[in-house]
């Protein structure tokens, strides 16, 4: 089948590939652009593992396809660092352990990266709202929920969101 | 990077154990860096396989035509059991039961029949397709009691566990009654699905990367499928995305294939399947059914127990023998029978083969005990958490020449600390005065009714197959004063390097950041048991120690000589080494041993002591020790649909003296929603021909953020240092908190229990489902309006 091309802003660089028209968004930036943030996790839109953003809206990259993505701007957990400067949400998993074995955390960063984005001082029920379509199968979620929480008090939707 | 982004706040004497240090991997999930097998860079001429699998549960493979396979785009070769060099069998209890691929029977629905190997992963998922078998379909076995009505044969040896005489103390017990309970299964879904990545290397060297809690049995079992020494396969893991027991035994055929691919196509292949067939290949947690006869009396004092466990183990062993011994060495939890009888009945059926899963057999012999309880509760009228205070085990009152501490195994129950747990959960939550609450509440609440619980977990720590209960480490003391760490132990999110690397530095007066932490491999340590039994911390925690304690007794005697001090005025102190008067650094002391010649590597080892066990005669002191906690639940249900919420949580649990508190607490509350997910919604349906249904989160209903109890509070049990001379006083806390969750399902019975006046005993099943709640509301209605 001939491949088409696709270019995207990925982590605010410009990045292209070629894919099969089926082919699906985390295969291409796993594979084919080396984002390994990204996993898999179901491969049906159920786990939440495979969380992006897609012009800032948490989308599933298991379920879009490639194709669909040509000029938009897309986000993966490996952007969120500035540097050496842990993004304010990364910081607060630390601090709150809110990773075990450490799967499924690249996908509720985002997940929370786009809530903050949104609304900056979330309720604690709607943090539970915007992680609920990602699983974690370690911790429980109240480490997940308490570090969105401490990373929405000390600002982290205002200073890069 | 990672290591310069780890917080380490390390008190300037306190050494690193028993801090609330960062996991080990925190900075490369958080930057999602942290490589798992399908994250390693592809080596050259990577090629991908993929397993064709059986589309009957049971029956004869009549023919197998992999033309269209072959011919498939992008296909280099297709693999059956002809082309397996060594044994055809991956069989972990080596009962030769469990073939790589089928060749004649076929035993349950997505049996491996063939692998095939192509160049994209898509090609070769595609090509698996293509296959054309023809089937001699025979009826297949699918639950208990199917398989019971087809004569009920047995995938191992069962258990018998008994003490005292049963049919006379039944016979002699003022009251009795009879039961049965169905305890539902459950799928791991580890979020990093079963991968495996084979590289061949010369003569007949296999280096598989593989995610497996068990490197030393895929090594075993790849050298056995290839036909090779286990000196020429060596097999690595960093870490896993989740194992929760489901890569125990169950990472042996993807490792086997992708090797066995590797070694014919002489490239590296990986193998990675699709989470519906991982689902429906592995297997899960065994469901039981629990049928019981319990003696009591009217003060709610249990006088015998007789119960049958029976597990639906599927189409061979695996590790179904050791699971069902495991249920019943916890089907008294923390109860004293005067009189017992425990067996089990590991059932052969067509479905996927049942395995280790967190807790191991554990919660469903321990879910059996609360229900013994509640009959009784409910039978007498009392509060079961006053029927659970009457029979703990405990003090050296006797009933009938026999002391009120031994187990139903002979094991003297030594630590016994489940009444102190108990009572100070039960203030701290209040649970007296809220139980009173909701009593009252319900009586005016016409649709929507509470239910509380309290109940305690008592879990046995060590394998009870003894021999397991080994361990290997490796320490490296560079001429930098660096430190490489390795042990037979593996990482699944658990934070078993953390503790061990906490063990370390502290051993040698070191900061974290100079031990570095190294993958798990067959080459660094040998021989090594699965990463399970709780016991990971307690295992390689001691050989690990053991290796720096050698590596000091000789930096110690070097130290006396050269500065001409006693032996015993050398000490490794936080940050330094004393030497007599002087002190120094730990990397200076290095520098000047090695220009002398000083052997700075050594090896650990530790067996664990006490333990003992003779099957045949059930008897003996299978546990090192025990690990204790309590839970007290709170739930509101909905009494016109079933629907229902945890409300709130309270827990109360024994780490002994923990090695890392932050790391513990994730434990508990982690393996709190797992056991709570486990008895609540997740349900697994298998259909008349053995097809599994519930093959993605879509179905199978997994707890989420909104899923946790709207108010959780969690405590460490303090000053509770383990009696045990384990590593630092800590006890093993993977396991024991799952089973904290039973407090739930006894808060949705005490609820259900409300629409009957609690006069009727609401036998609720687990999972206890919306659907399976409502019924129970309706059959309690029913029966106390008779």
């Amino acid at each position: 089948m001939a491949k088409l091309p696709v270019q995207f802003r990925l982590n605010g660089s410009d990045r292209a590939g070629f894919v099969d028209p089926a082919g699906n968004l985390l295969d291409l930036l796993r594979r084919g652009l080396g984002d390994f943030a990204p996993k898999y996790g179901c491969g049906q839109g159920t786990c939440g593992v495979c969380t992006v953003l897609i012009d800032g809206e948490p989308q599933l990259s298991c379920l879009t396809l490639a194709i669909s993505c040509e000029g938009r701007q897309i986000e993966t957990a490996s952007g969120m660092a500035d540097g050496p400067n842990l993004h304010p949400l990364q910081q607060a998993f630390m601090d709150n352990f809110a990773a075990q074995c450490g799967f499924c955390t690249p996908g509720m960063l985002t997940a929370a990266r786009a809530l903050l984005a949104k609304n900056p001082n979330p309720t604690r029920d709607e943090v539970v709202e915007a992680i609920s379509g990602n699983i974690c199968r370690c911790t429980g979620y109240e480490p997940i929920i308490a570090a969105i929480l401490a990373a929405a008090a000390g600002g982290a939707g205002m200073r890069r969101a | 990077m990672a290591d310069a982004r780890r917080k380490l706040d390390i008190a300037a004497e306190a050494g690193p154990v028993g801090g609330a240090l960062a996991h080990d991997s925190a900075a490369k999930h958080v930057a999602g860096e942290a490589v798992y097998i399908d994250d390693i860079a592809a080596p050259d001429g990577l090629l991908h396989a993929y397993l064709g699998l059986s589309t009957v549960a049971h029956g004869r493979l009549l023919s197998l035509d992999l033309a269209a396979v072959r011919a498939a785009p992008g296909v280099v070769g297709v693999l059956t059991a002809a082309d397996v060099p060594g044994v055809n069998d991956i069989s972990s209890t080596h009962r030769q039961d469990e073939p790589l691929f089928a060749t004649d029977r076929i035993l349950f629905h997505g049996q491996p029949l063939f692998a095939v190997v192509a160049g994209t992963r898509e090609q070769a998922r595609h090509a698996a397709t293509l296959a054309k078998a023809e089937y001699a379909e025979e009826a297949p076995l699918i639950d208990i009691a199917a398989a019971r009505a087809a004569g009920g044969a047995l995938v191992t040896d069962p258990l018998k566990l008994e003490r005292g005489d049963i049919a006379a103390a039944l016979a002699a017990s003022p009251r009795r009654l009879k039961g049965s309970m169905a305890i539902g299964g459950q799928e791991h879904f580890y979020l990093e699905s079963q991968v495996a990545l084979a590289v061949p290397g010369e003569d007949e060297d296999m280096q598989v990367f593989v995610s497996t809690q068990h490197p030393s049995e895929v090594q075993h079992m790849v050298g056995a499928v290839l036909g090779a020494g286990s000196h020429a396969v060596t097999v690595e893991v960093r870490r896993m995305g989740g194992g929760f027991g489901g890569k125990e035994t169950q990472a042996n055929l993807f490792a086997c294939v992708a090797a066995l691919a590797a070694r014919k196509l002489k490239r590296p292949v990986k193998l990675r399947p699709d989470r519906d067939d991982d689902m429906a290949i592995t297997g899960k947690r065994h469901d039981f059914v629990c049928d019981y006869e319990v003696g009591f009396d009217e003060d709610g004092s249990i006088h015998a127990v007789d119960a049958l466990y029976a597990a639906r183990c599927g189409w061979n062993a695996d590790l179904s023998g050791p699971v069902t011994d495991r249920a019943l060495f916890h089907m008294d939890n923390c109860y004293f029978y005067p009189a017992v009888r425990a067996r089990s009945e590991p059932l052969f059926t067509n479905t996927c083969s049942n395995t280790a899963f967190r807790g191991f057999g554990g919660p469903q012999g321990m879910v059996g005990a609360e229900r013994f309880i509640e009959e009784v509760a409910f039978a007498t009228g009392l509060d079961p958490l006053e029927v659970r205070k009457r029979n703990l085990y405990g003090g050296n009152s006797s009933t009938e020449g026999l002391g009120r501490d031994l187990t139903p195994y002979y094991q003297q129950v030594e630590d016994n600390i489940a009444g102190h747990v108990i009572s100070e959960l039960e203030r701290r939550c209040d649970y007296q005065a809220r139980r009173a609450a909701i009593r009252e509440a319900n009586a005016k609440s016409p649709v929507i009714k509470r239910g509380i619980a309290l109940t305690p977990v008592k879990f046995g720590i060590s394998f009870t197959a003894t021999w397991f209960n080994q361990a290997g480490a490796l320490v490296h003391v560079y001429k930098d004063g660096t430190v490489a760490l390795n042990h037979g132990g593996t990482e699944m999110g658990q934070g078993l390097y953390i503790k061990v690397a906490q063990v370390v530095a502290q051993a040698f007066g070191l900061g974290l950041d100079a031990v570095k932490i190294t993958a798990t491999t067959t080459g660094k340590v040998p021989n090594t048991s699965a990463t399970a039994a709780s016991s990971g911390s307690d295992l390689n925690g001691m050989a690990a120690l053991d290796a720096c304690e050698t590596i000091k007794r000789r930096l110690t005697e070097f130290a006396a000589k050269h500065w001409q001090e006693r032996p015993e005025d050398i000490a490794f102190l936080p940050g330094r080494v004393r030497v007599g008067a002087r002190e120094i650094a730990f990397r200076e002391l290095i520098q000047a041993a090695y220009m002398a010649r000083i052997q700075l590597s050594a090896t650990g080892f530790y067996t664990t002591p006490k333990i003992h066990w003779d099957r045949k005669a059930g008897r003996g002191h299978p546990f090192y020790y025990f690990a204790y906690g309590a839970a007290a639940a709170e739930v509101a249900i909905d009494t016109l649909t079933g629907e229902y919420k945890v409300e709130r949580v309270d827990i109360l649990h024994d780490c002994g003296q923990s090695l890392n508190p932050a790391i513990d607490r994730g434990q508990i509350e982690g393996g709190f929603v797992q056991g709570m997910g486990w008895l609540t919604t997740e349900e697994l349906v298998w259909d008349r021909k053995g097809r599994l249904w519930t093959r993605a989160p879509s179905t199978y209903k997994i707890p989420v953020a909104s899923d946790r109890p709207r108010i959780f509070n969690v405590h460490l049990l303090e000053n509770a240092p383990n009696r045990e001379p384990t590593i630092h006083r800590s006890k093993a806390v993977g396991e024991p908190p799952l089973m904290l969750a039973i407090s739930v399902l006894h808060a949705l019975s005490d609820a259900v229990a409300s629409v009957g006046d609690y006069r009727v005993c609401p036998r609720l099943d687990a999972p206890a489902t919306p659907e399976r709640v409502l019924d129970a509301v309706e059959r309690v209605r029913a029966e106390a309006a008779s």
